[in-house]
């Protein structure tokens, strides 16, 4: 395995990606959304008018909802006003599942660049006349969707820490954010999830003519994510530390499944039914 | 083996290459020498390309066998890759990348050391007229400009065994005649071997030292131009020229012994005749019917003749 090959393939599709306009825009889009603007709205919403927060927190579904709270969140919102026990309820617990949407869709549109769109601009047939294995080049292109991904994910974060402490310090009084639960997620399913986007982009790749077909099909996996939005929502599942773990270790065991049989299809003349 | 590996750059010995029932590459043989220009004729679909990816370990041949450079491409194909160069149909360069980007790239993955590589990619671009637009990015370089630099790609890690598709297809004349240029430079270079596949045949005619022609992934015939000429055109042509147009000239060669055709154009007078011994008896006869005869020349065998008269037989027309 020639690690150089690997980097040089990952750097090349880094500069390319840089430049598809599409891919950027997600990039920026996404996060902006997730990490700025809908925590900002629900720490400054319901603090500059604690009677409206008092009144949606009586809501008897709520209140319903709040006494069906397991122990571990209970413990951390007792003896908190409303509007406190509201903002780590929504930013600490049910916001984590935008933290997987993020990495997904990052993911996603890279691999979908790296994959499909070099098939779809027909240049993939000078890269099959490299000494480059096959091995190699899918790992240049895993790697070229993966470390963005992880990175800007990363950086999700460090912000997301940032804006939710600084725009809820006055309310909350302390720094509380992040919570245990967040690390499991953000440094094990996040990265197995990301996996799991670029394998399956990488599948649907070879069927499709078009950077945005691809795109737009492995996108479908974020109903995945917003299924255990909804879970968390109706109180079936939360994201704890354990479900964390529990969650990361299922997706690393189909993403190792996933890889193997891509790997095993990866090769020259699959790809060049591509080229032509 | 190793007489054959030093002597020749490519062996190719009863290639199959199937896809699905099509047979894209049927029962071919032949031997490139190191150093030679090889054109492969052929019209679309007749071959070409599948025969290129099946020596760069791309496509496992269904049959026979394949040695380039004295390696295996199927199981040593990454080194094979390594040691060739190749200008695909489309030129396929990375449009959101530079010239110099994507020559880069291309060096990296080849193995090129960064000091030279650099330096090769400065020269290459300057051969190529490309120097002043080295870090634009491809997508806005004309078409012309989008073959150059696939070309400098090809070229770029000095491979020793060159496959160049159509390379002169979108440049301009002038281009055109640099990478002809390009191409016979290569051929005094000691051990460059280049493998070209053209549709343009008086290119092939006038780069290559041998040439097979292929239809339907067959070989129909393989040689130099004078091999192909004498086993498919048989007899000699020339071509008689007269001061005024004689109208007893062609029942007067006609007459003459050994004379297979004549073909009469104005005042120039074409004449197949079995050998050249026959030429004097020709030029003595016109003469004493009274011809000024001004020049007496030999017709080269042209390989578009060569080609065409196969591709016909290969229909059934002749």
């Amino acid at each position: 395995m020639n690690w150089k090959n690997i980097l040089t393939i990952a750097k090349k599709d880094w500069i390319e990606v840089r430049r598809n306009k599409m891919v950027v825009s997600v990039m920026f889009i996404v996060p902006l959304i997730f990490i700025i603007l809908i925590p900002l709205m629900i720490i400054l919403i319901p603090a500059s008018s604690p009677e409206a927060a008092q009144q949606m927190f009586q809501d008897p579904d709520l209140a319903g909802f709040m006494s069906g709270l397991p122990d571990f969140i209970s413990e951390i919102i007792e003896g908190m006003d409303v509007t406190q026990a509201g903002i780590v309820l929504f930013l600490g617990y049910m916001f984590a599942p935008f933290f997987l949407i993020m990495p997904l869709m990052f993911a996603s549109v890279i691999a979908a660049e790296a994959f499909a769109g070099e098939r779809e601009r027909k240049t993939i047939e000078p890269l099959l006349y490299t000494s480059a294995t096959d091995t190699e080049l899918f790992l240049g292109k895993v790697l070229a969707a993966f470390v963005p991904a992880f990175l800007i994910t990363l950086l999700a974060f460090v912000v997301y820490i940032l804006v939710v402490n600084g725009a809820s310090y006055s309310v909350m009084g302390r720094i509380w954010f992040p919570l245990p639960s967040w690390y499991p997620l953000i440094f094990w399913v996040s990265p197995a999830i990301s996996v799991l986007a670029i394998a399956i982009t990488v599948m649907i790749s070879a069927r499709v003519q078009t950077f945005m077909e691809a795109y737009q099909s492995s996108a479908a996996l974020v109903v995945l994510v917003l299924g255990l939005l909804v879970g968390q929502m109706a109180g079936v599942v939360y994201l704890s530390v354990g479900v964390g773990m529990a969650l990361g270790a299922v997706l690393w065991v189909i993403d190792a499944v996933l890889i193997r049989i891509i790997v095993r299809t990866f090769t020259r003349p699959r790809l060049l039914s591509w080229a032509d | 083996m190793g007489n054959n590996t030093m002597e020749y750059a490519v062996k190719v010995q009863n290639l199959t290459h199937t896809f699905g029932t099509l047979k894209a590459v049927d029962d071919m043989t032949f031997n490139i020498r190191r150093g030679e220009v090889f054109g492969l004729l052929g019209p679309n679909g007749a071959g070409k390309t599948t025969t290129v990816r099946l020596l760069n370990g791309l496509y496992a041949p269904a049959q026979g066998s394949i040695e380039v450079l004295g390696m295996n491409p199927q199981s040593e194909g990454n080194t094979v890759r390594r040691r060739t160069g190749i200008l695909t149909e489309t030129p396929a360069n990375y449009d959101r990348l530079t010239a110099r980007q994507n020559l880069e790239f291309f060096g990296t993955l080849a193995g090129m050391d960064k000091t030279d590589l650099n330096r090769r990619i400065e020269e290459l671009l300057t051969f190529f007229g490309l120097e002043k637009r080295a870090d634009d990015l491809v997508g806005k370089y004309s078409k012309g400009m989008k073959q150059r630099l696939a070309l400098a790609r090809a070229f770029l890690h000095r491979p020793e065994l060159i496959y160049l598709d159509e390379p002169t297809s979108g440049l301009d004349p002038e281009s055109a005649q640099q990478v002809r240029e390009l191409i016979e430079s290569l051929r005094v270079q000691n051990g460059h071997t280049v493998f070209l596949c053209t549709h343009h045949l008086d290119e092939a005619q006038r780069l290559c030292d041998r040439v097979a022609i292929l239809n339907r992934g067959r070989v129909l015939a393989q040689g130099t131009l004078e091999e192909l000429g004498r086993r498919f055109l048989p007899g000699l042509w020339i071509e008689i020229g007269l001061w005024m147009p004689l109208p007893t000239g062609e029942e007067i060669i006609s007459r003459q012994p050994g004379v297979l055709q004549v073909n009469v154009d104005g005042r120039a007078l074409k004449v197949q005749v079995n050998s050249e011994s026959q030429v004097p008896a020709i030029v003595r006869g016109l003469v004493e019917a009274g011809a000024q005869i001004v020049s007496v020349q030999p017709v080269k065998t042209s390989l578009e003749d060569v080609y065409f008269k196969l591709q016909a037989q290969e229909r059934g027309e002749a």
